[in-house]
């Protein structure tokens, strides 16, 4: 399976940074780029339970393809939900069942800042996409 | 100013976490052990582990004589008196729930259980599944701006309906002392039986529970420098006699047949199954260790470390606390900063601190906070850790505004 273009980008960005602060900003830099969502999908409904902080996720399907939208309160998770969404964007819901979400953490470099809850954070956001994708 | 902890050396996981770059200041939530404890379990294991109570063999009666000195140990820890009045149970939430359902006959719809807007779950959901059961009314106490239970509105509150009061002694996020003996005598003028959460309490000075007066008293060995899959709960014999057994097996019977069976008064009647037979053990050396130290010093040590903490956060912009803490902890939101931001960026930097809801959800709730980062101190904590803490802290909030 080939990488979408902006998972790739990601990869180069992320795997340059040698220091937390560096990782952090650039965490940061990728939360804040993210297309805000309107208010009317900032609801309950688009709720992903099982956060720290809370996320809110939106999907369509263009031509077979899977476009998310998504946000959160708190900037890194934004940072690590735009790094999720570099990775599924585009995808079929195939490819979607067979993301692998620590492996891709990992290869980015941020596998040790993937806290439990962070982590089950992410997953649930995951999880929801292939919901919604079913 | 520094302040050093004569006390830091007795328990090695310090070293071993510092040789890791981490600050361990999450000791609300449970604590480093001493090696008084590792050797006692290690003795324990390496000399010949048995069942309690039950065997007739000489390590069982070893293990059984270990067992009941560390009954005594926290009996006297406690100044309960009768030793009888000690009960051992897996947690301090495994005590409230027995509790919660051993005295759910004494219990009659419209009935009223009174508790704190400051409990954490395990003092809050037992009790608000017996209101469930039962179909009573759980009133809960609410706090002025101090974050202490409001007295005045207390009184009105506390009344002939009243059967139960459950109140903690000190609050797991707001680190204040709650004014027991006032909501205790309230309780104890309409005949309510009254039960103290001292999970956090416990760990700082020494408490008695006959000054106290309670008729339940409750804790956790973890967040006490002992073993976890441990609790304690304290019984008045007057109180024990309207306990019933909860968990049924093991050695809590006197008498079984296939139909019927009759079980031991406390504590036995209350410990069924195998009991947590080394943490037991390990209980009794740390209170031994702790017993060792002077307690004027240790609480003063506490004290400096704890007025440290707060004038370095006084001293950040932006810093907004929760309640007035007076010691052990700091709670504290930043002004335009999502804690979970600040949280990421302290774990980065090797700070061990809590943030969250910290298992009291509807206190945060009452803050209009989704979460708060907790700072929580052992007497083993340094001024350098908490210069550390500020240094990151500073770090973290240059990053993020």
């Amino acid at each position: 399976m080939t990488l979408p273009v902006d998972a790739i980008t990601a990869l180069d960005t992320f795997q340059q940074a040698a220091s937390w602060e560096q990782r952090a900003r650039l965490l940061m830099q990728w939360g804040d780029r993210l297309p805000a969502l309107s208010d009317v999908d900032k609801v309950d409904a688009n709720r992903v339970h099982g956060c720290e902080s809370q996320v809110w996720l939106v999907g369509t399907l263009q031509d077979g393809h899977w476009q998310f939208s998504a946000s959160s309160d708190a900037r890194l998770i934004r940072g690590l939900v735009a790094l999720l969404l570099a990775r599924v964007n585009g995808l079929s819901a195939v490819e979607l069942q067979q993301v692998d979400l620590a492996d891709w953490f990992s290869q980015l470099g941020l596998g040790r800042q993937l806290s439990q809850s962070r982590s089950n954070g992410l997953n649930a956001v995951l999880q929801r996409m292939r919901e919604l994708a079913h | 100013m520094m302040i050093p902890s004569p006390w830091r050396a007795d328990f090695p996981a310090i070293a071993a976490l510092q040789r890791q770059d981490q600050t361990y200041l999450d000791n609300a939530a449970t604590t480093q052990k001493p090696q008084a404890l590792l050797d006692a379990l290690a003795h324990y294991y390496a000399n010949g582990a048995a069942n309690v109570h039950r065997a007739q063999h000489l390590p069982g009666a070893h293990a059984t004589q270990a067992f009941e000195d560390s009954r005594r140990k926290v009996a006297q820890w406690l100044n309960a008196g009768d030793c009888e009045q000690i009960i051992f149970t897996h947690g301090a939430t495994s005590a409230l729930n027995l509790l919660a359902y051993g005295l759910e006959h004494l219990f009659n719809p419209g009935d009223e259980i009174v508790i704190s807007a400051l409990e954490h779950h395990a003092n809050l959901l037992p009790w608000q599944q017996l209101a469930h059961r039962r179909d009573l009314k759980l009133v809960i106490l609410p706090l002025n701006g101090d974050g202490l239970i409001d007295l005045d509105v207390a009184a009105q509150l506390i009344g002939p309906r009243t059967r139960l009061l459950a109140v903690s002694q000190l609050s797991n996020v707001l680190g204040a002392w709650q004014p027991l003996p006032a909501l205790l005598a309230m309780a104890k003028a309409h005949n309510a039986l009254t039960v103290v959460d001292g999970a956090q309490g416990v760990v700082h000075g020494r408490h008695d529970v006959q000054a106290l007066g309670c008729d339940f008293y409750v804790f956790s060995s973890h967040k006490l420098y002992g073993p976890d899959g441990l609790g304690v709960l304290f019984g008045r014999n007057e109180a024990l006699q309207q306990l019933r057994p909860w968990q049924f097996g093991g050695e809590m019977v006197l008498d079984a047949n296939y139909h019927d069976a009759r079980f031991r008064s406390a504590p036995l009647g209350f410990e069924a199954g195998t009991p947590p037979i080394a943490s037991v053990i390990g209980l009794g050396a740390t209170l031994d260790y702790l017993t060792g130290l002077d307690q004027d010093a240790v609480s003063a040590h506490e004290a400096a470390l704890h007025d440290y903490l707060l004038k370095g956060l006084e001293a950040r912009n932006g810093i907004r606390l929760l309640g007035k803490p007076q010691l052990a902890l700091a709670s504290f939101v930043v002004e335009g900063v999502h804690n979970s931001d600040l949280a990421h960026l302290l774990t980065e930097q090797g700070i061990a601190v809590r943030a969250g809801h910290h298992c009291a959800m509807p206190l945060l709730k009452s803050f209009e906070l989704a979460g708060a980062i907790r700072v929580s101190l052992a007497l083993y904590n340094n001024s350098e850790d908490l210069e550390r803490f500020f240094e990151a802290l500073d770090q973290a909030l240059e990053l993020l505004r």
